[in-house]
Order: structure tokens, then sequence, then C-alpha cells
């Protein structure tokens, strides 16, 4: 598989405080990545490192080959970090222009790209003129100028109202769907759940966990169950060698698996016991909840 | 080279108050020539400035450089902007994030100093040219290209100065404070010189050192043209005063000041890198 960003050990620190302490993945082609944690975990600063507008305190990083400089490989690169900057007084296209030219790459791509974000009718209004959200739409069709090899997001919803998240969210699978390879960072996880195959959570700087969105939530889920005599229930589940724990809210009792078991199996072994299920229900839990987990065992340490 | 100097361009002509001021800055260079038209006309006294000497070759070199690095200050608003714009809109940070590596944003900015520069001399050499032409005494062509070093002191003046905003601008961030950092700066040099030669050394050793500083060696390079026309100095003379000054531009001089715009130039470097965005 081909290797579009490595990097290695990377620290940073802004005096006394360290923002990201000894950080190590790789991204690879065609991936869509999630950069997950909570605000001030280090996201930003690592992007902001990447994209050479931050200076390391120690470790390395690579793009591509990395026979490469950064300069010249964030050419290939598409990102958009916090907050859209753009010229106040130019237009949509002469902004777009301004980076073609610094890209080195041809004016061509300039009306496809500001369609597919639905600016081309506000192509020649100045930037100052603009929403929040079609200001972020033009940060999007600006890292897409150059048919990145890499497109990097840093919290693109942030700010927007549901209207221009929900249209953001839309512009990322479709741009995903056509196979570029995405950095996500963000700190609302059902986005990241619904965009992302892999992820890397980072807490105050530190990596917690990197690998795919699948195998972070390799547990084998839970039932949620409820029966008429609840005591007895409560008793079988405990005596039962595939469930972890029982936990009850709300008079729904909540069986944690450690072996797999499904739905129909789960019912009959209650059945054969003469206990009658009113309620069963088997869920995987949410990468949201296991974030949590994550990040709350981090805490317990 | 030509791609940086296109961006520079879309960056600066599409922005209205600086369009304005570059285009004021070059009618105002143009105006020179409304100096001519300077005449007094009282009774029997014809008093006609052009007629006075002051367009004739090689002197119009001397005197037109020096009356045009006046207006250098138009131009400097516009560069120390250019610069602290680029923190005020945060673009410099998308700019780096497109693929303009530290050097080439640099090396954007110097290149449109040296334009600036090179068309402001260039301005200055048509104007003289045709002004002499019409007013000047002596038009042999050896005369007239004599003493040209007067337009490469104006050339490396501006360089070194428009540096100096350039350096500025990324050192404060802000056009406004740039500016009145400039201001103080050029008190300061006055302050240094005055505080050195009342209290630390001789007058004489004092007016050295201030001739290292940046303003002031910019200032040198073209000294006042004022007492060297004949009018003065025979005025002078009547009077008794002996005005025994030293026009010339020295090597030594140009030295100083590419020192010192290579020094911005390394320094407003080294800031960028330094700095996290």
């Amino acid at each position: 598989m081909e290797t579009i960003l490595t990097v290695n050990h990377l620290t940073k620190k802004f005096g006394p405080l360290v923002a990201v302490k000894d950080l190590s993945f790789t991204i690879e082609k065609g991936n869509v990545y999630g950069l997950l944690g909570p605000n001030g975990s280090g996201k930003s600063t690592t992007l902001g490192i990447v994209l050479n507008v931050v200076n390391k305190t120690s470790g390395s990083f690579s793009w591509f080959d990395g026979n490469t400089s950064t300069h010249q490989a964030l050419k290939k690169v598409g990102a958009i970090i916090e907050r859209p900057n753009f010229y106040p007084y130019l237009s949509a296209r002469q902004n777009l222009r301004l980076v073609c030219r610094i890209k080195e790459v041809p004016y061509g791509q300039i009306e496809e790209k500001l369609r597919l974000v639905g600016l081309w009718d506000r192509r020649d209004s100045k930037f100052r003129t603009f929403s929040l959200g079609m200001k972020q739409r033009l940060a999007i069709a600006s890292a897409l100028l150059n048919d990145p090899e890499i497109l990097i997001l840093d919290e693109p919803t942030n700010g927007l109202d549901p209207q221009g998240i929900h249209q953001i969210r839309e512009l990322i699978k479709k741009i995903a769907s056509e196979g570029t390879t995405i950095l996500l960072a963000s700190h609302l996880l059902d986005e990241v759940e619904k965009v992302c195959s892999h992820v890397v959570i980072l807490r105050k700087g530190v990596n917690l966990y990197s690998g795919t969105v699948d195998g972070m939530l390799a547990s084998h889920g839970f039932f949620e169950l409820r029966a008429e005599n609840q005591q007895a229930l409560r008793e079988f589940l405990e005596n039962l060698p595939a469930v972890s724990r029982v936990e009850e809210e709300n008079g729904l009792l909540t069986a944690y698996l450690k072996d797999p078991m499904d739905a129909v199996t789960m019912n009959r072994l209650c059945y054969e016991n003469q206990i009658v299920l009113s309620h069963v229900v088997r869920r995987k839990e949410s990468l949201e909840q296991q974030f949590l987990t994550i990040t709350n065992h981090q805490d317990a340490q | 080279m030509k791609r940086l100097l296109h961006i520079e361009c879309i960056k600066l002509w599409n922005n209205r108050s600086s369009r304005v001021l570059i285009i004021s800055y070059f009618v105002l260079l143009t105006s020179i020539a409304l100096i001519a038209a300077i005449k007094f006309d009282i009774g029997p006294i014809q008093f006609h400035l052009a007629e006075q000497g002051i367009f004739n070759f090689p002197y119009i070199w001397h005197f037109n450089t020096f009356v045009a690095a006046i207006f250098k200050l138009f131009l400097a608003i516009v560069i120390v902007s250019m610069m602290s714009n680029e923190y005020t809109n945060k673009t410099i940070k998308q700019n780096l994030i497109d693929g303009l590596s530290k050097k080439e944003f640099i090396a954007s900015k110097f290149l449109t100093v040296l334009v600036f520069a090179g068309i402001s001399t260039l301005f200055v050499f048509v104007v003289s040219l045709i002004l002499g032409g019409i007013y000047s005494d002596y038009t042999e062509l050896s005369i007239v290209f004599s003493d040209m070093e007067f337009l490469l002191a104006f050339f490396v003046k501006l360089v070194g100065f428009f540096s100096f905003c350039l350096f500025l601008g990324i050192l404060v961030k802000r056009s406004a404070f740039a500016l009145g950092f400039l201001i103080i700066w050029s008190i300061l040099e006055q302050v240094i010189f005055g505080v050195l030669g009342w209290k630390f050394v001789s007058w004489e050793t004092a007016k050295t050192i201030k001739s290292f500083l940046p303003l002031e060696s910019m200032a040198n390079l073209i000294k006042e043209p004022f007492t060297r026309l004949n009018a003065v100095q025979s005025v002078a003379n009547q009077i008794g005063e002996k005005l025994d000054l030293n026009y010339q531009v020295h090597w030594y001089e140009f030295l100083l000041v590419a020192a010192w715009t290579a020094l911005f130039l390394y320094g407003s470097l080294a800031l960028l890198k330094k700095r996290d965005l």
C-alpha cells in the first residue's frame, strides 16, 4: 500500500505545555482517517506541524516517499485548517486563481470545483460578503483545485448551522466515495463514525489508539433485555459464561458480552430457563461510547 | 520568479487602497515636473525656478532623486500593509499550507520591492531626462549622462527602505503599529545620536556612529542638493560663509545600505521560520 504521510515520535511543546507527545502514525492511500480527540488534545497542532506552519520540537514526519520537500509535497495536498482564510477583497474566483498560482496548477479546474461546492453563481462576489458556510465551501473548493492526493480537514463543520453541516458532510462523503484519501480532524464522533474507516485518537497530545474503526469497535456488543421477572433474569445473566457484566437502567438490563452471541440464542436460552422476555435488542457500542471508554481508561491510569 | 510576482500582483492590484496609493505615488513622482511651473512675477523682478539651474544636467539627477525619495512614504504604507495584512487575514498561513515555502513567501515580497524601486527609478530617469531636455543649459551627451550614480543610489535607497518596511511588517504584524514603529525609529536614531554626543563620545564620533544606523545610512546615500546650487553658493559667498560639502555618493555607503537590506531580509525569514502561525 502506498504511504502518504508518516509521522514518527512527533513532539511539540509550547513552553511548559506539551501539546503533542511522542505521536506516531501513518496514513495510507485510499483510506478515510479520523483524527479524534477533545478540544485541546493536539489535533490542530499536529496538522499544523505536518502542514509547515507550526515548528516541531522533536521527532519527524515525511510526505509521500520522503524525498520531496514539505512545501513541494503540500502542492499535492488540499488542506483547510480551522477558519477559511482568504483575501476578503478578492472575489471567489480571484482567490482560487491565486491558489492555482501557488500550487502551480492551471486555472481550468476553477469552474468545476466552484460548481461542485455550489458557489459558481457567486463566483464574482467578494469573499467578505460570504456567509460562514459559503466561506467553508470555498475553502473546500480551494483545497480540491489540484485534485489532491489527500484532503485534510480540521473541524470543517465547526460553527455552521445544521444545513451547513449537512452540506459539508455530503460533500465529504462525495469526495471520499471518489477515492480521495481524507484526514478529518474532529471532536464530533458521529461525524467521524459516518465517514471514516480508520481513526487516530488523541488525548492531551498522547496517541491512545490508532487503527481501523471496526477494530476499535471489536467488542462483541451488548444486549438490552426486559422480562416479567427481572430478578430471575438478572441472576440468570450473571451466571451466563458469555456475559461479562450486567447493569440495570430504567427497568432495562444491559448485559455486556465477552463472547459472541446472537439474539436468537439468547432468547432460546432464556426460554429454556423459564424466563419469558418482553424486550430483547442486541446492540454494538457506538464510537462515542468506545471513545469515552478509551479516554476514561487513560484517566484512571 | 514570474510566478511569485504574479501572485503578489493579484494580491496588491485588486486591493483598492493599495491601488490608489500606488497610483498616487507615481502621479506624485511625475509631478516633480511641476516645479518647473514655479514662477514669480513681481514687477521688475522675474523669478522662474526652472531657470535657476536646478534642471541643469548633471545636477538634475541629484536634485530629482533627492526630491523623489521624499514620496517613498506612500509606497512604504503599501509595503507595510501588504505584509501585515497577510497576518491579519491569516492568509500567510493558507499560503504556506497551499505549498508556498517560507523562502518563496519572502522572495515574492522582496521581488515586489525590487519592481517598485525599479519602476520608480525609471520614472525619475524619464521625467528628469525630459525636464533637463527642456530647461538644461548643457545638452551634450557626455554631460547629460554623467553623475548617473545618483540614480543607482536612488534605487538602492528605495530597496533598503522598503526592505526595512517589510521587516517591520513581519515583526509587528499590524500595519498601523508597524508604521508607528517606523516613525519612532526615525526619531530614535536622532535620540541615539544626541545621547551619544552629549554624554559618551565626541560629536564627531557620534555622527559617525549615526551614519551606520539604517535610516541615516539610507539618507546619506543622496545628500541634500540645495547648497550645491550656484545661486545658493553665491549668496553664501557674499555673507562670507564657505560651503564645503561632499556631495558624492561613496561606495561604502552603497555597501552599508546593501548590508542593512540583507540583514532585514534575513531577519524577516528568520522571524517567519521561528514563529508558529
